[in-house]
C-alpha cells in the first residue's frame, strides 16, 4: 500500500468518483478516503512453508515494494 | 582522444537515440549498451535514457534496475564511473539505491510535457561542471511520474549537504518536495534528474527561447561537462 502520509492521486480521484457517483447511502457518505495499493500473488506447486513466508516477507519489502513510497501490510498464504 | 560514453537501452527505452546523438554532438563516441548484456564494452561514462522501461511494470524503473548490466553499472559507479539518469534513467537510479529517494505519480494526476526552467544548485560534478553555480537553463520535461519524494531524514542530508543539483524554477509541475528536479551522490558521479537535456542540443530541436523557438541548447553542457571531466581525469 502507498504510506498513508503520502498522497494516493488515484485513491483521490476514486474517492471523488464515488461521491459523485449518484450512489447515495450513509455508508458512501461515511467514506472519507479512498487509497489504492498491489496485491501480488506468489504461486507454488508444493506446499508453502513458514520459511517460504518468511522469505516472501523480505522479497516483498525488498523488491516487489518500495520502502520509501509504499508498506507491505500483509503476506498471507491461501490454498 | 574521443571518449565512449555508453547508452543503456532497456526494452521500452525511448531516448536512447536522442541521447547517443547528444553524446555526438558534444564530441563524444557513443556506445549502445544493452539490458541483458553485462559487458560496459570499457566505456567512460554511462547514460541510462528515458522512456517506459519494462513497460513501467511493478514501479517505473523498479525490473531494469535488476538488469544484467545494471550489475555492472552499480559496481562501477560505487568506483566512480560518471552516471547520468534522465528521467526514467533517474527512476533506474534510485530503484538501484544509487540515489535516495523515490519518484511518484505527478501531483494533479497529469502526464506532465513542457519547457521546463531550472537551476543548477550543484555544479561540483562530471555532469554539471561546465555550468555556473545557480545558472538558470531550459530543457524540456516530460513525465507522468516526476514527483521526487524522500523522509524528512534523507531531505534534511539532501539539503545539508549540498546534493541537489537542479531545482525547479518558477513552476513546480510535479509536486516534488522541496522542488527538487535532481540530485547528485556524495561522491559526485552519479546525477540523475527527471527533465531531459538530450532533447536540448541542437538550435531548431529544442525549447523554445525568449525570442527564438526551439533553439534551446542547454541540454548539451551536460554532455560536455562529463567529456570535459574525463579530460581532466
Amino acid at each position: 500500500m502507498p504510506k498513508e502520509v503520502l498522497l494516493d492521486p488515484a485513491g483521490k480521484s476514486v474517492n471523488n468518483a464515488l461521491h459523485r457517483s449518484g450512489h447515495t447511502s450513509s455508508t458512501i457518505a461515511g467514506i472519507t478516503a479512498v487509497r489504492i495499493g498491489k496485491r501480488i500473488e506468489l504461486h507454488f506447486d508444493r506446499p508453502v512453508t513458514d520459511a517460504d513466508v518468511a522469505e516472501a516477507q523480505k522479497i516483498g519489502e525488498n523488491f516487489l515494494s518500495n520502502a520509501v513510497i509504499e508498506d507491505v501490510v500483509s503476506v498471507t498464504v491461501q490454498n | 582522444m574521443t571518449f565512449k560514453i555508453g547508452v543503456v537501452t532497456f526494452p521500452g527505452t525511448l531516448d536512447d537515440r536522442d541521447a547517443q546523438r547528444a553524446v555526438r554532438l558534444a564530441g563524444g563516441e557513443a556506445v549502445a549498451l544493452w539490458h541483458a548484456d553485462e559487458n560496459l564494452h570499457k566505456v567512460d561514462a554511462v547514460v541510462l535514457p528515458g522512456g517506459f522501461s519494462y513497460g513501467d511494470y511493478l514501479r517505473c524503473g523498479a525490473i531494469a534496475a535488476q538488469a544484467p548490466v545494471m550489475d555492472s553499472i552499480i559496481k562501477a559507479a560505487n568506483g566512480g564511473l560518471p552516471v547520468l539518469g534522465i528521467c526514467n534513467g533517474f527512476q533506474v537510479l534510485v530503484e538501484s539505491h544509487l540515489l535516495p529517494g523515490g519518484l511518484i505519480r505527478n501531483e494533479k494526476q497529469h502526464f506532465i510535457c513542457r519547457d521546463q526552467t531550472l537551476v543548477v544548485e550543484n555544479i561540483n560534478t562530471p555532469w554539471t561542471n561546465q555550468f555556473t553555480q545557480n545558472e538558470e537553463i531550459v530543457i524540456p520535461l516530460k513525465n507522468g511520474e516526476g514527483g521526487y519524494i524522500a523522509t524528512d531524514e534523507t531531505l534534511k542530508r539532501l539539503e545539508g549537504e549540498g546534493l541537489v543539483a537542479f531545482r525547479y524554477k518558477d513552476v513546480n509541475p510535479n509536486g516534488s518536495m522541496n522542488d527538487i528536479a535532481g540530485l547528485r551522490n556524495e561522491r559526485g558521479n552519479v546525477v540523475g534528474l527527471m527533465p531531459h537535456p538530450e532533447h536540448a542540443v541542437e538550435a531548431g530541436f529544442g525549447p523554445d527561447m525568449p525570442g527564438t523557438m526551439r533553439s534551446g541548447v542547454d541540454g548539451l553542457k551536460f554532455f560536455t561537462s562529463v567529456l570535459n571531466s574525463l579530460v581532466n581525469a
